[in-house]
């Protein structure tokens, strides 16, 4: 059986004008703009439009604390029922990996009440969260190295998680509230 | 061959065998191609054809879709139109079936885009289409209804194609077969422009009154048919000027509206009626007088203006102010009399006036000019200018502007207006400066007004402006007034000087008299106002008024005047008084360019005169005698002076006299004889040794350009290269006397230390020869090579080759500071050789240049330093040689360091890691860095890039975290990002340590460099 597209038809926006930014004299913090211009033209799973176009992005929704470390984005499914919001997700969060150093804690998130199954998404998102700081965990372990913050090694990408052994790892330490 | 009767047979065969459509893409270009030739070369043998030719060429287009066919089809019915040009002939019973096959492709657009060349492609398919839709008016009864449908259309770009089609159809057509199309024409029109106008608001529009406005593409298009068609047929003007929307529009404006309130669909409307009332007054007389009785009493009504009444014309003085300010009928107004200097310019100089007289527009304008210009000059007398009225002040300017450039036969402006029209514009000029906008406008319209003076000679309007304007603004600029804004006077001053010669002279006298207050005031005196002033001036001078002499031909008499008036200035100063040393450095560097520039755009004899005077004025002023040497024998007693602030006021006062003479030395062409040249070497070289950059400039200029034998009656006086290279190498190098300088053995430390006891003046010494290396270097001449050795002689001097006597001789005269300062002094002289200079020995100032210098000494001086790396042991000897290396290798073009990549890539690579421990040289490392990533970038760079990637991408890593230099940072990431395109099988095993290093960059400070760092990520991810 193939499915249908969820939203046949989006609302298509304009794309916003993109201007060289020229300040480039000072030492520049890292502010929702840049973050922005990493992810606005991400492609929507389902259709030939960036997400910027259908307006799950915006620069608003975009929120930065640089002395802490943590970026949140709050992206807002076209559709209440959309089943690619967890797609999105976890591709915002694969492409941001690769554009800010490690210690930068990312926190996706769906726009309050604009998703049927709100909790469940966010719930997710976490888990995903908690799988790819594992994934850290584990590479550090594999290496030797002892617990640092601030020397990771990058990233495993996504596509080499398909670990059975870790699989199962994975499911026995779920809950831990892992930080870094 | 191929004859008539043949073509027709193959015609035939064609149509009756072949089934075009039936055939593969490639197979139907060729036929199309086939029937295109016969249709354009054998267009005689197949006309009697008639219906066999026209159904077969349906037949055989139809349905066609590919792009490159259509091209072809489009074209086979444009020639297919030219054959049958009768509108009875066989054409008109198949025009239908044509025009149904043609029309189904407008607007041309593409459901399958495929790649970047799709606009280019959609362009000229489009213009082919447009082509053959406009070949024949038979099409008319069929494409015009398409094209009216098309205009109703949601999608943009076929709004734009249908206007740009029916633009370029109506002419085609004929105004017969388009008239009852007009209303229709007219309705699509109004609906595109003035009922819902898609003008956006433009960047200055704040500042024009909120009237500035961006038309789209669409209105664009549908201005350009409107005027087409208005041309076409005056039954357009009719339907426009009876236009209820519009009229109504009008009325409502005139009557309620205040400027300030007025929404921005309102002033979009404006703007839209505007153009299109100004466009129907523009086409024609007859257009312009209905036009004018429609609407212009109505706008007078508004403004509350009367007719002048034949005795007011002449007075100024009562008041005719607008009593009532409306906007909307005063920008309306505008419009009109821009349309109307629009239709008089159309007109040559031989239409009869007196016809025009009575025409209805040019009576109103008659009656209504003096009032006006009245009103708009009481306007921006009154002190109600400020920002707000702002718009009214640009529309009052615009109006003054239009007004005195019509031609004095149709609008006769009487002297008293036109003068006080033009003192009120200079007014502005002069006193407005801090309303930048109501100012810009106001030069422009005077620069304008002079323009139209000069394309329609008028010599009383001519005369006026004279005395009016360019004598108030030459006494701007010599007035005592200099604290305020005085680069935009000067702006003033120079653009509407560079309308005419006449006025430019004029100016440039007023130039010349503010200089010669200002200098003095600023030399003798030390006046800090008059010492900024005087360097706007000079800049004026050299960046504007000089160049545009130089461009408008005669360009001899002016710069020879300034010149000299320069050099009487400073006869005339006695005395000089450096109280802003800043100040006054800046003041000479001004005076000294404008001297060069001056000097280098004379001839031979202008040179000539320029250079007696100086040279006269520098033996006049003991300048000689105070350098420490007698003219009468040539011996130079080095006397060298102290390199402190303490200097009295004589020796600024040489300095002045030496800098000024090196200008003008260095300008000079290669013929110019100069008055006694033993004596000028010997000026320079001692002014060299104390430290004179200028006088090394004049030195190496004299080098350059000196001819290499004397022939002729001036020898005595004169001196030929030969001398003048003894004398400069018998003063700085030690002569052969304890050991030869033939061949490659370098001759280290070479420098006549016995009579250089100070540590200065052997630096100096060293600049002083780099620059005489770089002219003999230009001119190609051999000895060049000596000055090289000596260099690296000098660069050698740090470590312990060589005899125990030499070193023992120089650490008797300097510590070891001081000899780390003299070999990088040395290595510095690289670069003055290598790089080009605006200062001196450039084209501009007549140098000797030999193509491909650069190439030679390149090739030439890289292998010694090649091999002097390899020998030294000292690592300061190699950082000094790596320090030469970075400066030859960054100014040389990059095609030969592409041919011998593969041996300077390992160099380029140490240079970079040892010139990185100092921070000093972040300039150097930057430039050395970009060959690396020209070698990089380029494909023949690639084989030895491949063999060195490991190191590269090492050094490259490591200059990612350079701190002093951003630039630097951002430079080996692009180049990372480069060498990620090497064959992956040689780059693969460098991947985890890029990735890894190029992590820390991510969080750079900087956020150019992040973005760059994501980019870098990103490249050499890709291959995992």
């Amino acid at each position: 059986m193939t499915l249908g597209l969820i939203n046949a038809n989006p609302v298509v926006h304009a794309k916003k004008e993109r201007h060289a930014r020229t300040d480039d004299d000072d030492f520049l913090a890292v502010d929702p703009l840049e973050i922005y211009e990493h992810v606005r033209d991400i492609r929507d799973p389902e259709h030939p439009y960036s997400l910027e176009q259908l307006s799950v992005l915006s620069e608003e929704s975009v929120t930065v604390d640089e002395k802490l470390g943590r970026i949140l984005i709050t992206f807002t499914p076209t559709i209440q029922h959309c089943s690619m919001a967890t797609v999105i997700g976890l591709c915002l969060r694969e492409k941001l990996k690769d554009c800010f150093p490690p210690h930068f804690k990312v926190d996706i998130k769906v726009a309050p009440g604009s998703h049927a199954n709100e909790e469940s998404v966010c719930k997710y998102m976490r888990q995903a969260e908690v799988r790819i700081g594992l994934e850290i965990l584990y590479s550090l372990l594999l290496d030797g190295l002892s617990w640092s913050f601030l020397q990771f090694q990058p990233y495993k990408p996504l596509t080499t998680r398909k670990d059975d052994k870790w699989e199962k790892k994975k499911i026995g330490i779920r809950n831990l509230n892992l930080k870094y | 061959m191929v004859t008539d009767s043949e073509a027709k047979a193959v015609a035939l065969s064609y149509l009756q065998n072949l089934q075009v459509q039936a055939l593969g893409q490639h197979d139907r270009k060729l036929s199309f191609q086939l029937m295109e030739c016969i249709l354009d070369h054998y267009a005689g043998a197949i006309r009697d054809l008639g219906d066999v030719l026209l159904y077969g060429i349906c037949e055989a287009i139809d349905g066609e879709k590919d792009p490159d066919c259509l091209v072809l089809v489009f074209h086979i019915i444009e020639s297919l139109a030219k054959l049958y040009p009768d509108p009875s002939g066989p054409l008109s019973k198949f025009a239908q079936d044509l025009f149904e096959i043609l029309g189904s492709y407008f607007p041309i657009h593409f459901t399958h885009r495929k790649g970047e060349d799709d606009d280019s492609k959609r362009e000229e398919l489009s213009r082919a289409l447009l082509l053959a839709f406009a070949s024949t008016p038979l099409f008319e009864p069929f494409s015009m209804p398409l094209l009216l449908e098309k205009l109703s259309s949601s999608l943009p770009s076929a709004k734009v194609e249908s206007f740009r089609y029916i633009c370029y159809c109506t002419p085609k057509y004929g105004s017969n077969r388009m008239v009852k199309y007009a209303q229709a024409l007219w309705s699509s029109i109004k609906e595109a422009t003035f009922i819902s106008p898609q003008s956006t608001v433009s960047a200055e529009s704040e500042l024009m009154g909120g009237m500035g406005f961006q038309d789209n593409d669409i209105m664009t298009q549908a201005f350009v048919l409107l005027q087409e068609v208005i041309q076409q047929d005056s039954i357009f003007t009719n339907l426009v000027l009876s236009d209820k929307d519009i009229n109504i529009f009008v009325n409502s404006l005139i009557e309620s509206m205040d400027f300030g309130d007025i929404p921005l669909l309102v002033r979009q409307k404006l703007h839209a009626a505007g153009h299109i009332l100004s466009v129907c007054a523009k086409s024609s007389v007859a257009s312009c007088n209905k036009v004018f009785e429609t609407y212009f009493p109505l706008l007078m009504d508004a403004l509350v203006i009367s007719p002048a009444k034949p005795s007011q014309e002449s007075y100024l003085d009562d008041d005719c102010s607008f009593v009532k300010l409306n906007f909307g009928a005063l920008y309306l107004c505008i419009e009109f009399l821009g349309a109307c200097r629009c239709l008089t310019a159309s007109f040559d100089n031989f239409t009869l006036v007196s016809d025009f007289a009575n025409q209805t527009w040019c009576a109103m304008l008659h009656t209504f000019s003096v009032p006006l210009m009245k009103g708009f000059i009481s306007f921006l007398g009154s002190n109600i200018v400020d920002n707000a009225h702002n718009a009214f002040a640009y529309l009052c300017v615009k109006g003054l502007q239009t007004l005195s450039t019509f031609p004095a036969s149709y609008v006769p402006v009487s002297k008293p207006l036109y003068d006080s029209s033009l003192l009120k514009l200079v007014s502005i000029v002069t006193s407005e400066i801090n309303k930048t906008f109501l100012w810009t406008s106001a030069l422009k319209a005077l620069v304008e007004i002079s323009l139209f003076i000069d394309k329609c000679p008028d010599s009383e309007r001519a005369s006026c402006f004279k005395s009016t304007v360019v004598e108030k603004i030459v006494s701007l600029i010599s007035s005592g007034d200099i604290t305020t804004s005085s680069s935009l006077k000067l702006q003033a001053a120079y653009d509407i000087g560079a309308t005419r010669k006449e006025f430019m002279v004029k100016i440039v006298r007023g130039l010349d008299e503010a200089i010669a207050v200002h200098f003095s005031a600023a030399y003798e005196l030390g006046n800090l106002e008059s010492d900024k002033f005087t360097t706007e001036l000079l800049d004026t001078y050299s960046n504007r008024v000089l160049p545009w002499f130089l461009e408008t031909g005669d360009s001899e008499e002016i710069p020879i005047k300034f010149a000299l008036s320069i050099w009487a200035n400073i006869e005339n100063s006695r005395c000089i008084n450096p109280r802003h040393p800043d100040n006054a450095r800046n003041l000479l560097g001004a005076t000294m360019t404008a001297m060069k520039k001056a000097v280098g755009s004379c001839t031979v004899e202008g040179q000539e005169m320029i250079m007696n005077k100086s040279y006269e004025l520098l033996l006049a002023s003991n300048c000689f005698e105070s350098m420490g040497f007698q003219s009468d024998n040539c011996s130079i007693k080095l006397k060298v002076l102290q390199q402190n602030h303490n200097f009295d006021s004589s020796t600024h006062r040489y300095e002045w006299l030496i800098s000024l003479f090196a200008s003008v030395i260095i300008a000079l062409r290669p013929h110019t004889c100069l008055p006694n040249g033993k004596m000028m070497m010997q000026l320079f070289i001692s002014a060299i040794l104390n430290g004179h950059v200028p006088s090394a400039h004049a030195l190496s200029a004299l080098v350059n350009k000196l001819p290499s034998q004397i022939t002729g009656i001036n020898s005595f006086r004169s001196i030929s290269l030969e001398e003048a290279l003894d004398m400069i190498f018998g003063s700085f190098i030690r002569t052969s006397s304890n050991r030869s300088m033939s061949g490659n053995e370098i001759d280290f430390g070479g420098l006549k230390l016995d009579t250089l006891r100070i540590q200065s003046a052997k630096s100096n010494a060293v600049i002083g020869l780099a620059w005489i290396g770089k002219a003999l270097l230009m001119r190609g001449h051999e000895k060049v090579k000596d000055i090289t050795m000596t260099l690296l002689g000098l660069l050698m001097l740090d470590g312990n080759i060589g005899d125990s006597n030499q070193l023992q001789e120089w650490n008797e005269v300097c510590d070891e500071e001081n000899v780390h300062q003299l070999v990088k002094c040395a290595a510095d002289a690289f670069h003055i050789i290598m790089s080009d200079s605006e200062e001196c020995l450039n084209r501009r100032y007549h140098a000797v240049i030999r193509p491909l210098y650069k190439q030679r000494f390149f090739s030439s001086v890289i292998p010694i330093l090649l091999s002097l790396v390899v020998k030294s042991e000292s690592p300061s000897v190699r950082s000094m040689l790596y320090r030469a290396f970075a400066h030859v290798v960054s100014d040389t073009p990059l095609t030969p360091i592409l041919s011998e990549a593969k041996k300077l890539i390992p160099i380029l690579l140490d240079c970079l890691s040892i010139l990185s421990m100092d921070v000093l040289d972040k300039d150097i490392i930057y430039k050395v860095l970009l060959v690396v990533s020209g070698i990089l970038t380029d494909k023949n760079g690639e084989e030895a890039v491949i063999g060195n990637a490991p190191r590269i991408i090492n050094q490259l890593l490591d200059l990612t975290a350079y701190s002093p230099s951003m630039a630097v940072r951002e430079t080996a990431i692009q180049c990372l990002v480069a060498m990620s395109e090497l064959p992956h099988i040689r780059i693969y095993p460098l991947r985890t340590q890029v990735l890894q290093s190029i992590s820390k960059a991510l969080d750079d400070p900087k956020r150019i460099i992040r973005q760059e760092a994501v980019r870098c990520r990103s490249a050499w991810y890709v291959f995992s």
